[in-house]
């Protein structure tokens, strides 16, 4: 009778499994913390991405004396971890707290799974830039602890002084006789709004207008306005049909190993990089990216924080340990030391600044960028701008000015 | 099947239930594999009772009386199946019933039922989370009022706060007393240490002091219980009414019954709630104009993709088998290894690496094969698909050599050698003789490759995106996108988050498709079989 029995086995672990799931479906949402057992509290958990685990480790353990409080750390995809977390957190299954970038912000409010918090105090002790990442719709809803940005990596052998224009910079590259004077990684398919950004704020040209408390508004798009048509039309001088500055084909991992092998003394690039510059040996230094319209060139600034589910059935403690525990300098520092980002705490940013040239010139770069918008409308930005910039360095689509016209027509029709 | 061929002859214990025909002799059908199996069976089905009484009585503790009748009934079907003799074909039909139940049945109709809601990033939760959330937001701190310390009290089922006020003063409150000056707490109250304050999180986060009499004043709320701030609500939910009241504007957010409070002037709060809506998804996909004409672009690139990969690696497959089948061919084992080896690669790494070397400036192919030429494989629209289909060829026409080698091999030698004798040549006894027969064998294969083909997501995705992008549409769509990729993208790409029930009725139309496509190939091959 094995057929029979396997029959049954399958059976058991079929229902047993099914009856789990509806057990735990269904007693999701509403599960009391009243009837836990004395001293026995429930562990807060955290999303986080396998790089910042380790540092989160400490942190997590200091709690867990303090408290008795046990802090699970769970590993996540974090290309998808905002998926997931949306998806989730109203089934009751999500985390209580995530590890996230800001931009995210926007989606999760909207799809109302982060809680707002009140940092009090606290607050006054992080970057203004930093906080206004964290703020979405007037309120506060992470803490940060990251800060990151592009900036131009200069190989000193090559071009030993900081240039002053972008001009100036493409000079000095061709004057060092490399194969490339600039480097910036460019998606082939989608481009890299992202990277090019500082070359667009300096014409003056943003995405979205900003309110007075630097909060953006998702009603008005901006990109289409003359400033962004001029910054168009000097991009096409840079193209295919121009000087050949920037290259379609070359993409973010061609940028990487062309400047490592020495192929161009400028590298438009992020913190990310600098540790392969380094272990290459190169003699390199950070410098903010020269104005190419005349304006100051700002990055986009990503900002990491922490938020807190807004159906965490441990609010309180979470709620304790975001405020209270990860906004430390002792947290922030180690966060700084393993992910070698500039901290968003001002205290432990000067810190590591005072030890590590690099993120102090990161960090200052940093403080005059702009926050990446986190209104879930910038969803619908990213391609058909991308997709605009590709096809003016390539030359394609004729006039500049019309085919970044269209994109900003497009993507007004798309957020509607 | 190897597990149950090993375990028949693994199992010597019970011979009897393979040698038998237990059709016939039900009266012994109960013991017929021993003590032990009846043993084994009686835990079994002891284990999976325990479970359901479990589960059952977690499912009505919650309230949730459908799933926990469901699963007795279905328990209790099983247990009768198995205990009752005479229900011999139940106990093998019952756990593949069950599979099938769960894994099809249940995908599909759920599939269907999103289709017809409003599910998504902005609408994934039941309308009491909406409200929940709604409320939480409408918090606001009190523009520069002070940092409390607080220190949590309890009394019986009460919770009061004892607070510091900034001048040194300090003060005690509950939800029903406003604050009032006090040095200490009342008597009998009892102060929570931190532990406590964990374990009683729910009802501390649901205090609500009121600073004074006066309730526009604000309520002093606690986060964790240490510090607390002065909070106003800026919209105050009406239950009776089922509305929020701005209670500054004075504007009113009622249910729309599309899942939003929505003001009169369009203006909604976030986030929304999940609620069925009909055909509204599938009118969207043909009225929307920003969807319905790439649609139907997609849709026909679609069917070519799919009919052009399925005939180009069916004609490489089977011209190297028939080459590769040649009686007098040396080293035959060695080249149909090689042949077969991209069926060895990933099609997700592959996709990549082709994309690397179709890359138009640094690409192998142009740099080295073709001199140094700057030919834009991938971003002009027919190249693109041109070399979509190439890829998708290179990794799928070691499958159509392997069964045509096999097809080939097993056709009877005395028909070729017929057509020989009545003075056939070799391209006639090919065109006449080998390929129909081995239509016979391959046209279902042929049909499930479209069939898989119509939805390859992952040679798309990985090779080109489906850029080049379509430059007259605001949707993120290519020239190289299928109805797949599509569906993925307006799904879970373009502007404001997901899109769960458009994406799924989208499927649902694929699937329409992509049946009426089988049902009439079928028939079609049903022709072919004629010909044995």
């Amino acid at each position: 009778m094995m057929v029979n029995k396997k029959g049954v086995i399958g059976l058991g672990a079929l229902i047993a499994g099914s009856a789990m799931l509806l057990a735990g479906c269904a007693g999701g949402g509403s599960a009391g913390n009243t009837d836990s057992a004395d001293g026995d509290s429930t562990p807060i958990t955290v999303w986080v991405d396998i790089e910042r685990k380790p540092a989160l480790e400490d942190v997590a353990k200091s709690f867990t004396e303090d408290t008795g409080i046990e802090v699970k750390l769970v590993t996540k995809d974090f290309a998808t971890v905002d998926q997931d977390f949306i998806s989730q957190v109203p089934t009751g299954k999500g985390p209580d707290i995530i590890v996230s970038p800001h931009d995210k912000l926007g989606s999760y409010v909207s799809a109302g799974v982060v809680a707002p918090l009140e940092l009090g105090d606290v607050a006054d002790g992080f970057a203004e830039s930093a906080m206004q990442a964290m703020t979405y719709d007037g309120k506060v809803y992470g803490v940060p602890y990251s800060i990151e940005n592009v900036a131009l990596v200069r190989n000193t052998d090559l071009a030993p002084n900081p240039a002053t224009t972008f001009d100036e910079v493409i000079a000095n590259g061709k004057a060092a006789g490399t194969e490339y004077p600039f480097l910036v990684g460019l998606s082939p398919e989608q481009g890299d709004p992202y990277h090019m950004y500082p070359l667009q704020t300096s014409f003056g040209s943003q995405v979205f207008a900003q309110n007075a408390d630097g909060s953006y508004d998702a009603s008005q798009l901006v990109l289409g306005d003359e400033a962004g048509t001029a910054f168009a039309t000097w991009l096409a001088g840079q193209g295919a049909a121009g000087t050949g500055v920037f290259n379609a084909n070359i993409d973010g991992d061609k940028a990487r190993e062309f400047f490592l092998a020495g192929k161009s003394p400028y590298y438009l690039t992020g913190p990310w990089n600098v540790p392969a510059i380094k272990d290459a040996g190169i003699n390199y230094a950070i410098d903010p990216l020269p104005s190419a319209g005349g304006q100051e060139a700002k990055p986009f600034i990503g900002v990491n924080g922490f938020f807190l589910s807004s159906k965490s059935e441990n609010a309180l403690a979470a709620t304790n340990f975001i405020v209270n525990y990860l906004s430390t300098e002792d947290a922030q520092m180690s966060l700084y030391e393993v992910g070698g980002r500039p901290p968003a705490l001002t205290a432990a940013y000067e810190k590591a600044a005072a030890d590590d040239a690099d993120v102090a010139a990161f960090g200052k770069i940093g403080q005059t960028g702009a926050p990446m918008p986190a209104i879930p409308e910038m969803g619908g930005v990213w391609s058909d701008w991308g997709n605009a910039e590709l096809s003016i360095i390539k030359g394609e689509g004729g006039d500049p000015a019309t085919v970044w016209q269209t994109a900003a027509t497009n993507i007004q029709s798309k957020i509607g | 099947m190897a597990d149950v061929k090993s375990a028949e002859t693994k199992a010597p214990a019970a011979p009897s239930a393979w040698g038998d025909d237990p059709f016939h002799k039900p009266q012994r059908r109960l013991t017929s594999g021993g003590l032990v199996a009846l043993l084994v069976k009686v835990v079994l089905l002891a284990i999976i009772d325990a479970l359901t009484i479990f589960a059952v009585w977690v499912l009505v503790a919650k309230g949730d009386w459908i799933a926990a009748i469901v699963l007795a009934l279905v328990v209790i079907g099983v247990n009768f199946i198995y205990i009752r003799p005479g229900l011999l074909p139940g106990k093998y039909l019952t756990p593949g019933l069950a599979f099938l139940a769960v894994f099809q049945v249940f995908v599909i109709i759920y599939t269907g039922y999103i289709a017809f809601t409003n599910a998504g990033d902005q609408h994934n939760s039941t309308k009491e989370d909406a409200i929940a959330q709604i409320v939480r937001t409408s918090q606001e701190r009190v523009p520069d009022s002070p940092e409390y310390t607080v220190e949590v009290y309890k009394q019986a089922d009460q919770f009061g706060l004892l607070v510091a006020e900034p001048g040194g003063d300090t003060a005690f409150g509950t939800s029903d007393q406003a604050l009032e000056e006090a040095s200490s707490a009342p008597d009998g109250w009892e102060k929570l240490n931190l532990s406590q304050i964990v374990r009683f999180q729910d009802e501390i986060l649901a205090i609500n002091v009121p600073v004074s009499d006066d309730i526009n004043d604000g309520t002093l709320r606690t986060s964790d219980g240490q510090k607390a701030y002065v909070y106003v609500s800026s919209l105050e939910y009406d239950e009776s009414a089922d509305t929020f009241t701005n209670t500054e504007t004075g504007q009113v957010y009622a249910d729309d019954g599309q899942g939003n409070f929505r003001a009169e002037d369009g203006t909604t709060l976030t986030p929304g709630w999940r609620v069925v809506v009909g055909w509204q998804n599938f009118a969207y996909a043909f009225t929307n104009e920003q969807i319905r004409d790439p649609l139907i672009r997609v849709t026909l690139w679609t069917f070519f993709f799919a009919a052009a990969s399925t005939f180009v690696c069916f004609a490489m497959g089977l011209f190297l088998a028939i080459v590769l089948n040649h009686p007098t061919l040396r080293g035959k084992k060695i080249y149909r290894i090689l042949v077969i080896l991209p069926y060895a690669f990933p099609a997700y790494l592959t996709g990549l690496v082709w994309a690397g070397l179709f890359n138009q400036e640094f690409g192998f192919i142009n740099q080295v094969l073709l001199g140094g030429a700057q030919i834009p494989w991938l971003a002009e629209p027919w190249l693109a698909r041109g070399v979509v289909i190439f890829v998708n060829m290179w990794l799928g026409y070691a499958y159509m050599f392997l069964v045509c080698t096999g097809a080939l091999q097993s056709l009877p030698d005395d028909i070729i050698e017929a057509a020989k004798v009545d003075g056939a040549g070799a391209w006639r006894i090919f065109r006449s003789v080998k390929l129909p027969l081995l239509f016979v064998a391959v046209a279902p294969l042929l049909i499930a490759t479209f069939a898989y083909n119509f939805n390859n997501f992952g040679v798309i995705y990985m090779l080109t995106r489906g850029n080049p992008r379509f430059t007259d549409t605001t949707l993120d769509i290519g020239a190289t996108d299928i109805m797949i990729t599509m569906v993925y993208k307006v799904a879970f790409g373009g502007g404001g988050g997901r899109d769960l029930g458009l994406a799924s009725a989208l499927s649902i139309l694929i699937f329409i498709i992509v049946t009426i496509v089988a049902v009439i190939s079928f028939r079609q091959t049903k022709a072919l079989e004629d010909l044995n």
